[in-house]
């Protein structure tokens, strides 16, 4: 599971290189979430470009991934394929999150974050 | 029906004579890593013979889901287990065949797959329990049957070329 990061002000856009998150790599995921939020800026927004596909296990994941932030501090989903897209939104998790059309959306706060 | 619509000619797939027109059969190692490789070969696959990309992620979502809890659960203490998945266009839809040697679903009967709740605090929110909602919410007519030492588990996708 290969995820970059790039820092901004305060920040940080992590992008997940891998074109799927499910089963298969899901732990991982939640586990290198956790330590680029632990040592993260405020705001986390978590470029999903790349991502084609996201299963239940994925979805736990990203959703352990929030809850494993730490008070005061952000989780925000940025750029979801439509396959990504009614995962979140079948389960109403597009709910809970904060989701921006785009990486550039988000960092320029204008987005239509739900 | 669709003119390439025959899925038994594609080569890439080990397919033996069918008596059926239209079906394709899988047979896949229960690993997690051979899931995903055979979800992949099933959409290219699907998406050659000119299903649209809606149709394929509503399949790979259920498929996805079906054949994960099947490594997980069914075949939770084997290291060794096949699934075999039967793939076979109708008018009413695509129907999904999936068989395992695997434990018997518990209580004989599928999850029902409540939706979650998450009018809850973000520490309370669940990380599982989704992936019976989304077979439910996008499979259709599904049933399963303990045959002997097998499971079978049979669902109908609204998608292809229907009448």
């Amino acid at each position: 599971m290969k995820l970059t990061h790039q820092d901004f002000d305060d920040v940080r856009i992590v992008s997940v290189v891998e074109n799927r998150i499910d089963a298969a790599c899901a732990i991982q995921f939640k586990d290198e979430m956790r330590a680029l939020s632990d040592s993260g800026p405020a705001r986390i927004v978590l470029d999903l470009e790349n991502v084609e596909f996201l299963d239940s296990s994925g979805l736990g994941a990203v959703v352990g991934a929030l809850k494993a932030v730490r008070h005061g501090q952000s989780l925000e989903l940025a750029a979801l394929h439509p396959t990504v897209q009614r995962v979140f939104h079948l389960t109403r998790m597009d709910t809970v999150f904060s989701i921006h059309t785009s990486v550039a959306t988000a960092v320029e706060g204008i987005a239509n974050a739900s | 029906m669709r003119p390439e619509g025959n899925l038994s000619r594609q080569e890439t797939w080990e397919v033996p004579p069918q008596p059926k027109e239209h079906t394709l059969r899988i047979i896949l190692p229960a690993t997690e890593a051979a899931v995903r490789r055979g979800l992949e070969s099933i959409k290219s696959g699907l998406g050659s013979v000119g299903y649209g990309q809606d149709e394929l992620a509503s399949l790979e979502i259920v498929l996805a889901e079906a054949l994960n809890n099947i490594v997980e659960h069914a075949y939770a203490d084997h290291s060794d287990g096949m699934i075999e998945i039967h793939l076979s266009q109708t008018a009413k839809g695509l129907w999904c065949t999936i068989l395992d040697n695997g434990q018997m679903m518990p209580g004989g009967e599928p999850p029902i797959g409540r939706s979650a709740n998450l009018d809850c605090e973000v520490a309370d929110l669940p990380e599982g329990g989704f992936g019976w909602f989304l077979i439910r919410e996008l499979a259709h007519e599904l049933e399963y049957v303990r045959e002997g030492d097998r499971n079978r588990l049979c669902f109908r996708m609204s998608i292809g070329h229907m009448a």
